[in-house]
């Protein structure tokens, strides 16, 4: 029943935990990049159980109850004023959300 | 006459509704026993005085004017604090939101709010919504009020406990994997998961976008309906809510079981506790009694339900959650809590280039199995009627430093998320004073069916008689 792309199991198992949450833009201390790697080993060993199951020819479920596309009239309704979107903001600058530089070296 | 805190919602609006009690002594009545236990219980992150008291009293003026109301009008009810509730402190269980207001209110608060509720405060939660036990909250874990010692089930735990604990006649809540159904089976509520689409998701703060489902906790089948009746139905604000006009689901309610065709699914009792097979089987004979055909069925995928579930459900997480980044709103990154930061690790990973196919697409196409199992299965029968917890409600602390242990407390309520159908938590009896619950999962949108079998049974039962202790 296995298939050619199988999911990793015992060892192989691994995630680079650096290269990761550098993805997802998550900074970890090094005692939860160790506690991390250990249990995410363990869920990756349980979620290889799918291995079992044949999907050949199975097509990937899309919205769970097939509802078809939705549309609307491309019209303008009230919406938000600038002044609430900008309420919870910690910095605002001239009606802007204000961001540390990006590009420029700090 | 009753104690006012021990009425239904059905009892109260009759009450309200021929002036027999007013909206204002309610709300006091319930802000009152909310306060007071919440130092025991912690069931409330935030507690709505003044936003409730003005709701009853310009309730009271309508009332005395001759108004007809909805049946919720004046009702207390909790909103797990995931919700987003204009002018009210939302924070999703999480230090990153400690100090969030939202601008608006979520397509179901504001529904809940024209039928004319009045908001007892806002619930605690498993940070994010994750969790099967209400300890990842970063405002403290919530304790179960059957005992005190014991989690409540999560992710929403608050929400299960006011009812429960008749801080509130009903609460909102979410459910991805089971998180409204397990903390209602373990704190002795009702709790629906609607069909997926069935409950705007507009305004409730995305955990799973594929899974979420928006629903609620009652004491009693008829009152869930009731809100039920309120919350469903077409939003121009969420494109993944179905258009399908909702039933009315008190009318038939009492209908009754003649006839209905119940399915029992093997995979669900082979390797389940004693004590709790023989309760929920004890519920299934006794539908049979009222005149319900019992059949035997197999749904072969449910074992993979939480490993395909810890696949897309992950996935999901780290998507949703890149949006907190500290610049609109909210506090940054390093604020995230162990159980959120693995699992957006997890989801990340799984979506990451070269890993998609092998997990993300994989379960994609073993929930479609898992999908195909429900359909075939309603083709033979009306309901089915399975375990919601492989457990009773368990130590609190006792899961906390093993994730895979707690992920798969939702074994049996996982399955109906990834199929997309809907489920009811009833109550369904006491092992060691401790609450169990059963579900009763249909086809999609067949929650009117559910509500009927539902009622019929609880006639018969009413555990919800059965109040904790504690209050």
């Amino acid at each position: 029943m296995k298939k050619n792309s199988a999911l990793k199991t015992q060892d192989s198992a691994f995630i680079d935990i650096d290269y990761v949450s550098k993805l997802a833009n998550l900074p970890l201390s090094n005692k939860e990049k160790a506690l991390f790697e250990k249990q995410l080993k363990d869920i990756l060993n349980y979620i290889a159980k799918l291995n079992e199951i044949n999907t050949d020819g199975v097509e990937p479920i899309a919205h769970i109850v097939d509802l078809a596309n939705i549309t609307r009239d491309d019209g303008t309704s009230p919406s938000l004023s600038q002044e609430d979107a900008l309420k919870n903001a910690p910095k605002i600058y001239n009606g802007f959300f204000e961001v540390d530089a990006i590009f420029e070296e700090q | 006459m009753k104690n006012i805190l021990d009425l239904t919602i059905r009892e109260t609006s009759d009450l309200l509704s021929s002036k027999q009690i007013k909206a204002q002594e309610l709300a006091q009545a319930f802000l009152e026993r909310a306060r007071g236990l919440n130092k025991k219980l912690n069931s409330f992150i935030t507690i709505c005085d003044d936003a409730a008291f003005d709701q009853a009293k310009k309730l009271d003026e309508l009332i005395a004017n001759g108004q007809k109301l909805n049946p919720l009008a004046g009702i207390p009810v909790g909103i797990k604090d995931i919700f987003s509730t204009k002018g009210i402190k939302t924070t999703a269980g999480s230090k990153v939101l400690e100090n969030y207001i939202p601008v608006y209110d979520a397509t179901s608060v504001d529904r809940l709010k024209d039928a004319g509720v009045s908001i007892a405060g806002k619930t605690n939660l498993d940070a994010w919504a994750h969790g099967s036990s209400g300890e990842n909250s970063d405002f403290g874990a919530t304790s179960n009020p059957y005992d005190l010692s014991r989690v409540p089930g999560g992710s929403s735990s608050g929400s299960a406990v006011s009812v429960a604990s008749g801080s509130s006649l009903a609460a909102m809540g979410t459910d991805t994997g089971g998180s409204i159904r397990l903390p209602a089976s373990f704190c002795n509520v009702v709790g629906i998961k609607p069909t997926y689409g069935r409950v705007s998701r507009y305004g409730v703060i995305a955990m799973a976008s594929s899974l979420d489902c928006i629903g609620h906790f009652t004491k009693t089948v008829y009152d869930n309906a009731l809100v039920l009746n309120v919350t469903a139905g077409e939003d121009s604000f969420d494109s993944t809510c179905v258009p399908k006009k909702p039933d009315n689901y008190t009318t038939k309610i009492e209908k009754g079981v003649k006839n209905l065709k119940i399915g029992i699914p093997k995979e669900y009792f082979e390797k389940l506790d004693r004590k709790i097979k023989q309760l929920i089987l004890e519920a299934v004979k006794k539908l049979e009694k009222l005149g319900a055909n019992i059949d035997n069925i197999s749904l072969p995928h449910t074992e993979y339900g939480v490993a395909t579930y810890y696949i897309i459900q992950p996935s999901e997480v780290s998507s949703n959650l890149a949006r907190y980044d500290g610049v609109r709103f909210g506090r940054t990154r390093e604020q995230f809590g162990p159980e959120a930061k693995r699992r957006i690790i997890l989801g990340t990973y799984t979506l990451s280039s070269g890993y998609y196919d092998e997990y993300y697409l994989k379960a994609m196409k073993v929930r479609r199995l898992i999908r195909n199992d429900f359909i075939k299965a309603f083709q033979k029968v009306d309901v089915i009627i399975c375990p919601v917890s492989p457990t009773l409600p368990f130590k609190l602390g006792g899961k906390v430093n093993n994730p895979l242990q707690m992920y798969l407390a939702d074994i049996f309520t996982v399955t109906a998320n990834l199929a997309g159908v809907p489920s009811l938590a009833v109550p369904c009896g006491f092992i060691d004073g401790l609450p169990v619950g059963m579900q009763i999962v249909g086809p999609d949108f067949s929650e009117s069916i559910l509500y009927r079998v539902g009622y019929a049974y609880e006639q018969g039962t009413k555990w919800y008689e059965h109040k904790p202790e504690i209050i």
